[in-house]
């Protein structure tokens, strides 16, 4: 018996929807709402969009080369994060920023936890978390969608040179006059000038030129799609979109003078696409649907304490990535109790041992595939 | 090696304290001696820090006096031991010997932790005329801005902290108001996305103003020249 | 870092062990309080690192001198006396060369004393060796540490501030990463050069099994 055997977790039945079917189906649900986004803002956007792409792949097929890790550039994994981070990120952000920050998030986010699925934090928003940390300036500065001409020409901040400042946006719109345009998005407005968007033109994001992503209406609509052929799990959009709705409900019920409304709060920011895209990546979210719930719930909550509170106008990677960091101690909490097992000692009934005693014999001398990595490392402490 | 082993598992309490005792005394006298070799050095630093603190936001001053102001009871020279409740500051004199500006320390709680400044008075407009940063550990290229904007550095060319007639209080406190807001010469303008910063400077000046002002202000003659 | 018996002449390969083989910072992960805590420039790192080294080479020449007139039970007490001793002088000659890096610096000078580097080689080594060896290895030692936190302040300055030792290199259009000059991107620089040294290992291990098979 020479011939290595891979032990993997169960379940062991083959079905159609394997893990490349599901992330080609989230690329394609993305593709319209990219489309949009490149209406809106034009090619610089578009540029920004491929660029953070290819660095993302760039990134993943080094670490698939180096033979660390599971997973092919075929799987689409990398393509979603890239796409995820282009969407997050404004569309003047310099396009060398966006390599930097697609890189980061697949190496910081996913390549050094071990590849696909073995990540801990959503890979985009790890990505966006350190260009926010880098460039925190670059990546406020929004323009004006629906710009005259925007197809014809970049934003000029979008070529700036690599590790330079990208060019100042708001000259670039007073030499166009077009200054009385704000390039300030709905939330920053809210946040630091009290004005609160309609949010009705947040969701069709169509309406005059609001610095805004691309369409909530379209994203719930992909969204749906995922959703009706279960490539994607309900509970967690909808968890985080009503947890979210409510908190922002009952602080506009106490007072509607201070706190935006709570329609203003759902459709503002990236909330709608990091709760359909971003908060149900599968290896990031808890597996239980109980555990669905308060982990949408959380992420919820947290968006709007965030914003409300904070001292950023966003607050919905922050909540997310909060709430990654919490999945297993919600999966550890919410497992369910299996058939048979009683009220009692229900707690982690569900668990399974480390070194089970129902391995067959011939698995026992399997050998686990190998981690090369690191390997005879030998570590000492501070 | 072995016979020093088994003499010391016998050690006796004397000698363990005759060696720390030993140990102590050579340790006090590197430091003592090292205290002593550093100190005019040290002190010349400091005197340096100091000049180039006040320089900066009373630009015309050539030295630099210390002194203490003590709430209702006026002004003296810095020496030895600061009296209780006393506030330093620093009486900057020109080439001539003249009152060219006041500079005073303050300090406000800002984003990470609290933001020092070295402010600049002016007894003739009765306004601050500069500052500078001592000591803050804001983010940088956030809360640092109050270093480089040049519209909030705007503020200071003129920051009104007129005494109320009675000579007892500001006539108005020093308030960092929200960006494009200011109205009023006692308001600082504060940085868009540095609120906090902002803000810890304004009460930094406010609260140092405060607490100085009417002490030195009814004093003034005392420091108009520099004292031979 | 196995003991050198007394009468050993004292090697290269004594020096070069701090500075390789078992590098403080890279290969011990130790100190890294310092390590992750001051390197945010190049000059910061340097100065940092040599006060670490000044005070690691004295204390272990002293350590040495002391070791057999030390009584066991009361040797870690004699240690730290020591090595505060060290630091106390160094802080003051810091204080008396710059103020500004006194500044920069801050609390960490004071914290050399408890660099477990320090008193690690203070244990480990010193107490054992003449003094000549326990000082050549703490000066590798040192010099590996210094070596290891330049690594990490040359980074984070070029990507922090466009500088190198306070020289520009970019010119004023340079974009800071401000990250890199906050704690996390202590973490990152450090993260990446333990990855790239473990990547160079893991390859150096290929070559010598394809060349042994």
């Amino acid at each position: 018996m020479s011939t290595a055997i891979e032990i993997r977790p169960g379940p062991h039945v083959k079905g159609p929807r394997s893990v490349e079917k599901i992330m080609a189906n989230v690329v394609y649900s993305l593709l319209p709402i990219c489309l949009f986004y490149v209406y809106q803002y034009g090619i610089s956007a578009l540029a920004s969009i491929l660029v953070v792409t290819a660095s993302c792949l760039l990134a993943e097929r080094w670490f698939v080369r180096t033979g660390t890790q599971s997973g092919h550039l075929g799987d689409f994994s990398a393509t979603i994060t890239g796409l995820l981070l282009a969407l997050t990120m404004p569309p003047g952000f310099p396009l060398w920023m966006g390599a930097v920050a697609g890189m980061v998030a697949i190496a910081l986010g996913k390549g050094i936890f071990g590849g696909i699925g073995c990540n801990v934090f959503n890979p985009a928003l790890v990505g966006r978390a350190f260009a926010q940390a880098a460039f925190p300036t670059a990546i406020a500065t929004y323009t004006p969608s629906f710009l005259p001409g925007r197809f014809a020409e970049f934003i000029p901040s979008t070529l700036a040179w690599p590790l330079m400042m990208p060019a100042d946006a708001a000259a670039w719109l007073k030499e166009k006059h077009l200054d009385a345009l704000s390039g300030a998005t709905p939330l920053a407005q809210w946040k630091f000038e009290g004005i609160v968007a309609d949010a009705a033109d947040l969701l069709s994001s169509l309406s005059g030129h609001m610095a805004v992503g691309p369409s909530p209406l379209l994203i719930l609509a992909c969204g749906a799609y995922l959703a009706a052929r279960r490539f994607m799990d309900w509970r967690i959009p909808i968890a985080v979109l009503g947890s979210a709705g409510a908190v922002a409900w009952v602080l506009y019920g106490f007072n509607p003078g201070h706190y935006p409304s709570p329609f203003f709060m759902l459709f503002s920011g990236g909330l709608i696409l990091g709760a359909v895209f971003m908060a149900t990546d599968m290896a990031t979210s808890p597996v239980t649907p109980t555990g669905m719930w308060v982990y949408g719930g959380l992420i919820g909550l947290l968006t709007v304490l965030i914003r409300y509170y904070g001292g950023l106008p966003e607050g919905v990677m922050y909540a997310i990535l909060i709430g990654n960091a919490a999945t297993p101690l919600i999966e550890r909490v919410t497992q369910p109790t299996p058939f048979g097992k009683g009220v009692l000692g229900k707690k982690r009934a569900a668990s399974y041992d480390l070194t089970p005693d129902y391995i067959s014999r011939e698995e026992a001398a399997a050998v686990t595939p190998k981690k090369r990595f690191l390997r005879n490392k030998p570590r000492k402490g501070l | 090696m072995t016979e020093q082993v088994a003499a010391q598992q016998v050690t006796p309490t004397g000698a363990m304290i005759r060696t720390l005792g030993l140990v102590s005394a050579i340790c006090g006298l590197i430091i003592v001696g090292s205290y002593q070799g550093t100190f005019s050095a040290v002190q010349e630093n400091k005197r340096i820090a100091l000049e180039r603190a006040v320089f900066k936001v009373v630009p015309k001053a050539k030295a630099v006096g210390e002194f203490y102001a003590v709430p209702g009871k006026g002004i003296a020279p810095a020496a030895g031991e600061a009296p209780a409740g006393a506030i330093k500051f620093y009486v900057g004199y020109d080439a001539a010997g003249q009152l060219a500006g006041i500079a005073a320390e303050g300090s406000g709680k800002g984003y990470a932790d609290a933001v020092r400044i070295m402010f600049g008075y002016q007894p003739y407009c009765q306004c601050i005329t500069g500052i500078g940063v001592v000591a803050m550990r804001e983010t940088p290229g956030i809360g640092d801005k109050i270093l480089t904007d040049r519209a909030f550095l705007a503020n200071f060319e003129a920051l009104d902290v007129k005494l109320s007639a009675d000579l007892a209080a500001l006539a108005n406190e020093v308030k960092t108001v929200k960006h494009g807001t200011k109205t009023h010469p006692w308001q600082i303008d504060a940085i868009a996305g540095a609120t906090i910063t902002s803000r810890a400077v304004g009460r930094g000046i406010n609260d140092a103003a405060k607490a100085l002002l009417p002490a030195l202000v009814p004093q003034l003659d005392k420091i108009r020249s520099k004292a031979p | 870092m196995s003991p050198t018996p007394a009468n050993t002449p004292t090697t290269w390969d004594e020096f070069l062990e701090g500075i390789w083989k078992q590098n403080p910072v890279f290969v011990m992960i130790l100190g890294m309080c310092p390590t992750l805590a001051v390197t945010v420039s190049a000059v910061n790192a340097l100065s940092m690192g040599i006060s670490t080294a000044l005070v690691l080479i004295a204390s272990c020449g002293l350590v040495s001198l002391m070791r057999n007139i030390v009584p066991k039970e009361v040797r870690i007490a004699t240690y730290i006396v020591i090595i505060a001793t060290l630091v106390t002088a160094v802080d003051y000659a810091i204080q008396a060369i710059s103020l500004a890096l006194y500044d920069a610096l801050g609390a960490f000078i004071q914290l050399i004393v408890v660099n477990c580097i320090i008193l690690g080689r203070a244990e480990a080594h010193a107490s054992k060796n003449p003094p000549l060896p326990a000082m050549i290895n703490a000066a590798g030692m040192g010099v590996g540490f210094t070596i290891g936190l330049l690594s990490l302040g040359v980074v984070r300055e070029i990507l922090g501030a466009g500088s190198l030792f306070g020289i520009s290199l970019f010119g004023a259009q340079f974009q800071p990463w401000v990250v890199m000059v906050l704690p996390p991107g202590g973490f990152f620089v450090l993260g990446s050069w333990l990855l790239f040294f473990s990547w160079r290992a893991r390859r150096q291990q290929a070559r010598e099994a394809t060349q042994n098979a």
